[in-house]
């Protein structure tokens, strides 16, 4: 380990004694989740390629901690949406993000899945956040890679800070009702 | 030999007189006008016959007229191309704006299939003896039909956008 | 009411029965997608499935129809760009290319020579990159991950020199009516340079790793065939009907852009099958390499990168603010005050799948009558259910990657 260039992710705060080490259980949970992110990949069209350069060998998407991509919702953890999602598609996204247990965060890719982009038009849903609550929005027409390393990392930020009661609270669940999920 | 436009023009007139007409070479396609009701005799015909040989369906697409006269409101285009000639034709029947119908020619070309359905849920044209005329790439639930030029590029329903940090107005837009 | 008119399970219940009293065995249905994580895109099949075999299969699309025709009916041509690099993403400079050739048709412009032999190499370019994503997804899909990760690299390397080019990666919206917006700097040549050289390399490395293998030509040879009498009636163009054994390719066919100077062969297959489909994209990446080399040796001196056609060639951005001149015809250009001829264009070009055809019929103003695409995924795709017919599932998934069946262009 000592002459690789292997970068460890640093401690959270907290009180250092001989054989203990104290802290908050918030910052464990949270930086044991900000590092394991498996990320499901829902890819629609253009951003879908990109994303595939993320996870090959030259940007390597796997350097944050989502190595496994996990095609199943039920072992998800962040829905990745890079691409057009038409009406026909939304209810299928909709039911995507049903499945996936709590806690689960959402990474809209590119401008279609955050706006519509430049598809105006009758058959495109204008951004994904009309069915679903996103955490990170990612611009681009496509993003490039590094712009979705940079939303994978600014959702790690939102992930570490999260409260472990968060998901129980009645903001959370008032949330959900505002999308009229569950 | 290479097959010539007048050849084919000559064949065609022979044998369906009045029913093709409007012969035109546009830039490098050769193009003609078909009365609807005869379209699959003659795209048969254009098949099959030994000289002709147009035996590749490359495009099939509907076009929207709503300011000609009621029986000239749609128009079904064909592409065919002869490979061994390298010879391509244009071919458009105009159909009825009110009833909007022609025959098929999924049974000639097995290609046709999804072309004819495209064009039936973008214009509502119906194929005449077509075996799965349903929406395609629309939802099916869907009730006009999007590509006629009535129908507007945008969504009527959306409420994200408001017209007036766009300066527009019902009376500009 | 026919019976097909009705989603698939209607028609699958009454041979679920029948199979069920003649012979005791039990059918099951299996909806394959949209959102299928092999399936590479979103494509749906409800599957008639005799254990692990299929029987029938119905394919619903239209998951990303985002409404090209009807958006490109409202804007004026330099807009309709855009749209074209979002149809076929995966080699989008092609259909730039294509969407620019149509208009210069329709206006009767003449390209110069070496913006021509500029337009082939990218092309080129953007049909390597096009296959690299084809072939390697086959790999993954038959279990060769290494493959992917080898060749992807290289893919990288052509985004760079697009990104020479037109300063885009993946949406190029790349050129102009009548060449390209600018002159290539010495960066892309060098980098293409490097890449010419590295490249057969690696792709070399990335068929050895392929074509013998014992796994892969299980899993390959004899899937998914189609005959080409087939094939036609289906409306194949591209590798995928050259894999057939018909050697029809619209660059030979229907040279433009001055193919015609150059001397590349069109490798055509026989059975049809995946493996077939294979290895003709494999030699059309050696022949797209070679062309891209004729082009760089035999490109005309100077640095004549568009026709001098001010009325449609949109003028470079500092001179619209410094050049009067400019100024007008930027306003003229973008404001729709330029004569179009009223006119219907076809204009077909040999893209990443088959023949990417431009319908085009104007009316005299700013933006087309009508624009209609030959997409070629929509149309050979509608074969998918007769290939797969009596296939095993994870068959039905490596035909499906073969086909190289893009999302963008299927559903328009």
């Amino acid at each position: 380990m000592s002459d690789s260039n292997i970068n460890m992710v640093a401690p959270p705060e907290g009180v250092t004694g001989e054989g203990f080490f104290a802290t908050k259980l918030n910052d464990v949970v949270g930086l044991a989740r900000a590092n394991s992110l498996w990320p499901l990949p829902f890819a629609t069209s253009c951003c879908g390629i990109e994303f595939m350069a993320t996870m090959a060998s030259h940007y390597d998407l796997a350097r944050f901690g989502s190595e496994r991509v996990s095609f199943s919702p039920r072992q998800a953890d962040m829905l990745m949406v890079m691409g057009t999602i038409s009406k026909k598609m939304g209810p299928i996204l909709r039911q995507v993000y049903e499945q996936m247990a709590e806690p689960r965060w959402v990474i809209a890719v590119g401008a279609c899945a955050s706006s519509g982009g430049i598809f105006d038009t009758y058959s495109v849903l204008q951004g994904i956040d009309k069915v679903i609550p996103v955490d990170v929005y990612v611009p681009g027409c496509p993003p490039r890679p590094e712009q979705i390393l940079d939303g994978v990392m600014k959702l790690q930020e939102l992930v570490k800070s999260e409260s472990v009661r968060r998901r129980s609270s009645p903001e959370y669940q008032e949330l959900l009702a505002s999308y009229n999920i569950q | 030999m290479a097959l010539e436009t007048i050849e084919i023009q000559d064949k065609l007139i022979e044998t369906f007189g009045e029913n093709v007409f409007n012969f035109n070479q546009e830039k490098d396609i050769f193009s003609l006008e078909v009365a609807s009701d005869k379209i699959t005799a003659v795209i048969l015909f254009l098949k099959n016959d030994p000289i002709l040989r147009f035996h590749f369906l490359t495009d099939l697409c509907g076009i929207h007229y709503p300011d000609n006269e009621v029986d000239r409101q749609f128009a079904i285009v064909y592409h065919l191309h002869n490979w061994y000639e390298n010879k391509r034709i244009k071919i458009k029947a105009f159909i009825n704006g009110e009833k909007p119908e022609i025959k098929t020619i999924s049974n000639i070309f097995l290609s046709s299939n999804w072309m004819e359905r495209e064009t039936y849920d973008f214009y509502g044209v119906n194929f005449i003896g077509h075996p799965q005329l349903k929406r395609i790439l629309n939802m099916d639930e869907m009730i006009s039909f999007p590509m006629r030029k009535e129908f507007p590029l945008e969504d009527s329903g959306r409420t994200d956008k408001d017209d007036r940090f766009f300066g527009r107005t019902t009376t500009n837009c | 009411m026919s019976e097909l008119l009705l989603p698939p399970e209607h028609r699958y219940a009454k041979i679920i029965e029948q199979k069920l009293n003649d012979e005791g065995s039990e059918l099951s249905v299996l909806n394959l997608g949209p959102t299928h994580p092999a399936t590479h895109g979103i494509f749906q099949n409800v599957l008639l499935m005799d254990g692990e075999r299929i029987l029938e299969a119905e394919p619903t699309i239209g998951y990303i129809h985002r409404a090209f025709e009807k958006i490109a009916e409202n804007r004026p041509f330099y807009q309709i760009t855009p749209l074209t690099d979002r149809m076929n993403y995966c080699s989008s400079p092609i259909n730039n290319m294509g969407w620019w050739m149509t208009l210069e048709k329709l206006l009767d412009i003449e390209v110069p020579k070496r913006a021509q032999y500029l337009r082939v190499i990218v092309m080129e370019l953007a049909r390597i990159t096009d296959h690299i994503i084809c072939n390697s997804i086959l790999g993954v899909d038959t279990g060769a991950y290494t493959g992917f990760l080898y060749v992807f690299q290289f893919r990288e390397k052509i985004y760079e020199i697009y990104e020479e080019i037109c300063g885009a990666r993946l949406t190029t919206n790349m050129g102009r009516i009548g060449g390209f917006e600018r002159d290539w700097s010495e960066a892309a040549f060098k980098k293409l340079d490097i890449f010419l050289e590295e490249f057969p390399i690696a792709w070399k490395e990335f068929e050895n790793l392929f074509e013998r293998n014992r796994i892969f030509i299980d899993r390959t040879v004899n899937v998914g065939p189609i005959s080409a009498e087939q094939a036609m009636a289906y409306g194949f163009t591209g590798p995928n009907l050259r894999a057939a054994g018909v050697d029809y390719d619209v660059r030979v066919a229907q040279p433009y852009s001055s193919y015609e100077d150059f001397d590349f062969i069109v490798p055509v297959g026989k059975s049809g099958d995946t493996y077939d489909r294979f290895c003709v994209r494999n030699a059309e990446v050696w022949e797209s390499l070679s062309i891209i080399r004729q082009a760089l040796a035999k490109m005309p001196e100077g640095n004549v990168f568009h026709a001098e056609v001010p009325d449609y060639y949109l003028p470079p951005k500092e001179d619209v603010y410094t050049n009067m001149e400019s100024l007008i015809y930027h306003f003229k250009i973008v404001m729709g005050e330029v004569p179009v001829p009223v006119a219907e264009i076809y204009h077909p070009v040999e893209g990443g799948n088959g023949e990417l055809g431009f319908y085009l019929v104007t009316d005299g103003s700013r933006t087309p009558y009508r624009l209609h695409f030959r997409r070629p995924c929509f149309i050979y795709y509608q074969a998918y259910p007769e290939m797969i017919k009596g296939a095993m599932l994870s068959d039905a998934i490596v035909i499906l990657s073969s086909l190289n069946v893009i999302a963008g262009e299927l559903d328009a």
